[in-house]
């Protein structure tokens, strides 16, 4: 049963402990030897809100959440009980059974609360005809009144796993071992009487006529369960930053959360500040001082880190930014993922202003792209921003511990020491020529305040070599094709020291491609599989250098096939136009595949826009995509 | 052995090495109030036994922001209102630099105000001083935060319906722990008040009255002043919040009816932001930057987290 999948969802309501829940069993099946991958959906609400984190584990590699799920566990929504008549959230207790039954697969098992969802309630949704049509498995079990005979009702997302393991005849040990560590002896007995409880129960009550059973597989080195924003803020540490100053703004808090409680303890320093364009000029700051620094926000935050991020760039100070999108415009929709920032991040600052961005297209990646960052920050004196979104920086995926054993890199970059100072030429007062001996990449070393020989004076004004502030045409044009320069000396050296940063999938000698970015390349590296399948000829890239942009990567790929659908999570299709405009053509090459009603793209979303595409029919498609066809058509 | 070597050097420091030596002349209108900030800078940071390269100026934009262009120490010049974050981050990753923050009225308490509230609400170790020539000088004349009721530029044509603010009492309410107002035509009150500042140890706030002859000539030009140390009319606890609040109010009226107070407000001892997070043990001993340069230093990897992951 080895391309057998689980695709379990838990859903109840914001505050009832689905979250934890969740990670437990899924670092469980980890555990048990299967590739893991989690998507959380929840609501901008603190409680109650019906939410769902959905866990798709199997014995071979997982990169997105699949298409629909075969295991439903609803909880009911606690905080959504007695409402006042009318009231505007009200009324939500069935919704984590109601909302999901669509997406539940034919042969499905749904495990549901009978102490908590009325049987009013139940008894509207017409779940015994569908379940015949669907030929799905209903139990329904009151978690609540095991939960509460031997501890607390809220230890009723502890009954639904037992329950689960049973229907799946899972073994309870990794479950049980994570249990132990989580929780403290208090909780642990009463929640461990009802974990088995639950298993037994079920395991003696009920004949399982379900085809459901947990898959097999096996990792050769031990794994950990990371997010994106785990991924980010290890490769930050690791690159050895020591900085971050922030405002929270979902999604980037959880990169901040995760470095504000780790950094002190690592001597380091986390700063919560007044709003985003204190926090960015604090990364500046720092970073001017001597320390490796970050910062970051989502949308609206990023807006206002314009001008400190315009002001790291004249002034060559190095800082690493990430852009956290989520579905805009203005406060858009907080906890939905969307890739509608490219071009406010590309271009974002006054004037010809240069900037290096990464988007990473999972989770390994956002590690490696990090440690990236700051390299390229530090050794070309020049921001650079991951942008990646609400998708990414919430999903969870195994990675394989000796992943992230990379040694810690702790060097500036082009920094100076003083005994370095000493041999380069100063001018009569003993300013040291802080913006001009560069050499072959554009790249002037610094100084940094507090060391002998290094006094400049850095400014957002354009300036001399020595820091002066000037508007001397010739002085102006030398400046500023010296900073351009840095963007052709890091695509050179990206291009010639580095492994591609593009990811690609399927046959290269395909006639289809299919280009994307960021967080949806899994859904399409999916997609380009199961369409070869099919017996199409299709291959894909996922592109994380939006810039500078890899010219000769993506002129070869686009040139190497028919036609290319260029698939990304917006309106208006940016990442194409980023394309065209980089290249210069392919206007009449390139459709776009586009998504933005909140939700990421699901391998099914692409074979469909895919097939829409080639086959030229007329038919909407009706996962709310939208196709952009290529210009000229 | 430092990176730093800058840091803490004793020598006997001639003034004139705070003067950059081929740099352009000041670009400042002639009688205009900013000299007088540059010269008891001048003089008070030798003064203090500080030399050139252990001290970083972090400037915003105004005429005010081009302080640093002409003092020849570390500089920063920032962008408009935004010396304060700068300022605050380059002390927290070398807390061995003392720093020095400064720009116009324009710059500090409008655009910068909500930085100006929290700089002094945490206490950060620096010196903060305000060119305040009640106009915005370098676009021209504008109406500004401490323009008084009723003055009259071109974007008030029919004067200024708003109330100045009260940059004293603004600094105390929000937290500053030393709290001063000198002009540029007292400079040896300033160079005075600029040595206390910089080796207070919290956030320092000198509200520093510079004339600007070319956009404020109805303005007094800050003279007659009084010192209220100097003065028997005066008398207060400088140490006392609340008689400290009383004479600031005093001092802030009286400015636009032409008597001008200046002098030391308010001094207290609350322990520095820097202070109190190395306490928590949030902040390393050290400083952080020379932690870069120590060969040395164990660098904690993430791979130490992921037992929580597994
Ligand atoms: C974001 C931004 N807004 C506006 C300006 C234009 N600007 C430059 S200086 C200044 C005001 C300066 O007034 P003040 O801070 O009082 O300093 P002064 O020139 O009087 O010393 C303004 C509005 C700018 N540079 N940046
Ligand atoms: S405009 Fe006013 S503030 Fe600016 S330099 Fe001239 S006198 Fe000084």
């Amino acid at each position: 049963m080895s391309d057998h999948e689980l695709i379990w969802r838990i859903a109840g309501g914001s505050g009832d402990g689905i979250d934890s829940t969740s990670q437990n069993f899924a670092k469980a099946l980890m555990r048990s030897g299967l590739d893991v991958f989690t998507h959380r959906h929840y609501p901008s609400r603190i409680r109650g809100g019906h939410t769902y984190v959905e866990i798709r584990a199997a014995g071979h590699k997982v990169q997105s959440r699949g298409d629909g799920y075969n295991f439903l566990l609803a909880l009911g929504d606690s905080f959504a009980r007695n409402p006042k008549e009318g009231a505007y959230y009200g009324n939500e207790e069935i919704k984590p059974l109601s909302e999901n039954l669509d997406e539940l697969n034919e042969g499905g098992i749904i495990v549901y609360d009978s102490g908590l969802l009325s049987e009013d309630d139940v008894s509207e949704l017409d779940l015994e005809e569908r379940a015949e049509e669907n030929d799905w498995h209903v139990f329904p079990i009151d978690l609540r009144a095991m939960a509460k005979e031997h501890g607390r009702e809220v230890m009723r997302n502890t009954a639904g796993v037992g329950v689960t393991a049973a229907l799946l005849e899972m073994d309870l040990e990794h479950i049980e071992d994570l249990m132990r560590d989580a929780m403290p002896e208090k909780i642990l007995e009463p929640n461990l009487e009802i974990l088995h409880d639950a298993h037994d129960m079920v395991t003696e009550e009920y004949d399982f006529e379900h085809d459901l059973r947990i898959p097999e597989g096996d990792h050769e080195d031990e794994q950990a369960l990371l997010s994106g924003s785990n991924a980010i803020a290890y490769g930050a540490i690791d690159s050895g930053c020591r900085f971050i100053a922030g405002y929270p703004m979902t999604p980037w808090t959880d990169v901040f959360t995760i470095m504000s409680q780790n950094l002190p303890d690592m001597g380091g320093i986390s700063e919560q500040v007044e709003d985003e364009i204190a926090a960015a000029a604090l990364a500046v700051g720092a970073s001017h001082a001597g320390v490796k620094a970050m910062s970051g926000s989502s949308g609206g935050g990023f807006a206002l880190m314009s001008e400190p991020l315009g002001l790291a760039e004249m002034t060559e100070t190095p800082i690493v930014l990430l852009e956290s999108m989520r579905a805009g415009p203005s406060t858009g929709m907080p906890t939905k993922p969307e890739q509608g920032d490219l071009e406010f991040t590309l271009y974002t600052s006054q004037g010809d202003s240069a900037r290096v961005v990464f988007a990473p297209g999972n989770i390994e990646e956002a590690y490696e792209q990090t440690r990236l960052a700051f390299h390229v920050a530090y050794e070309y004196q020049i921001p650079t921003i991951i942008i990646y979104d609400q998708k990414l920086s919430g999903e969870n995926e195994n990675v394989a511990v000796s992943f992230l054993d990379r040694e810690p890199d702790p060097s500036l970059g082009s920094t100076l020491t003083e005994d370095e100072l000493e041999d380069l030429p100063h001018d009569e007062s003993g300013k040291f020529h802080r913006f001009q001996h560069d050499v072959e990449n554009g790249v002037s070393p610094r100084s940094l305040p507090g060391q002998k020989g290094g006094r400049f004076l850095a400014t957002g004004n354009e300036h001399t070599p020595a820091g002066h502030i000037s508007e001397d045409p010739d002085n102006r044009v030398f400046q500023m094709d010296r900073r351009l320069e840095k963007l052709e000396a890091i695509r050179a050296e990206l291009d010639e020291e580095h492994d591609s940063n593009q990811t690609y999938a399927g046959d290269e000698s395909a006639d289809f491609g299919i280009i994307t970015w960021g967080s949806a390349q899994g859904a399409v590296l999916e997609a380009t599989e199961r369409l070869n399948e099919q017996g199409h000829s299709v291959k894909a890239v996922g592109v994380s250098d939006m810039m500078p942009f890899p010219e000769a990567e993506l002129t070869e790929f686009i040139e190497s096939v028919d036609q290319a659908m260029v698939v990304e999570m917006n309106a208006t299709a940016q990442f194409r136009g980023l394309i065209q405009k980089e290249l210069g053509r392919y206007g009449e090459k390139l459709t776009s595949l586009l998504k933005y009603n909140g939700n990421p793209f699901e391998p099914a979303d692409i074979v469909e826009g895919y097939e829409l595409n080639v086959d030229g029919s007329d038919a909407e498609p009706d996962a709310q995509v939208r196709i952009e066809p290529a210009a000229g058509d | 052995m430092s990176a730093f070597n800058a840091i803490g050097d004793e020598r006997e420091i001639d003034r004139d090495e705070f003067t950059p030596g081929l740099e352009p002349q000041p670009t400042w209108c002639p009688g205009c109030g900013d000299f007088g900030v540059l010269k008891a800078l001048k003089q008070a940071l030798p003064e203090v036994g500080l030399t050139p390269e252990e001290v970083l100026t972090v400037t915003g934009i105004g005429c005010s922001g081009k302080l640093n262009s002409y003092l020849d120490t570390y500089g920063f010049h920032t962008i408009h209102g935004r010396s304060l974050p700068v300022a605050r981050a380059a002390k927290l990753a070398n807390d061995g630099l003392t720093v020095v923050a400064a720009g116009g009225d324009g710059d500090g308490y409008g655009i910068g105000g909500n930085h100006f509230m929290h700089t002094a609400r945490e206490n950060h170790d620096m010196t903060y001083i305000v060119f305040n020539n009640e106009v915005f000088g370098l676009t021209k004349g504008q109406t500004s935060p401490t323009s008084p009721k009723g003055h009259t530029s071109k974007t008030t044509p029919h004067g200024n319906a708003k109330s100045p603010i009260r940059p004293l009492s603004l600094a105390l309410t929000s937290g500053a722990t030393y709290i001063a107002r000198t002009a540029a035509v007292n400079p040896n009150q300033a160079k005075e008040i600029i040595k206390e500042a910089i080796e207070h140890d919290g956030f320092a706030h000198i509200d520093f009255l510079t004339q600007c002859p070319t956009w404020n000539k109805d303005a007094r030009q800050y003279v007659p002043y009084v010192d209220v140390q100097e003065s028997d009319d005066y008398d207060f606890d400088i140490h006392d919040r609340k008689e400290a609040q009383e004479m600031m109010f005093e001092t802030e009226n009286a400015l636009y009816d032409g008597t001008v107070l200046t002098g030391r407000y308010f001094v207290d001892e609350r322990p520095s932001y820097q202070q109190q997070k190395k306490e928590l043990g949030e902040m390393p001993e050290e400083p952080l930057a020379e932690r870069y340069f120590d060969d040395d230093a164990e660098w904690e990897r993430s791979y130490d987290l992921l037992e929580r992951h597994k």
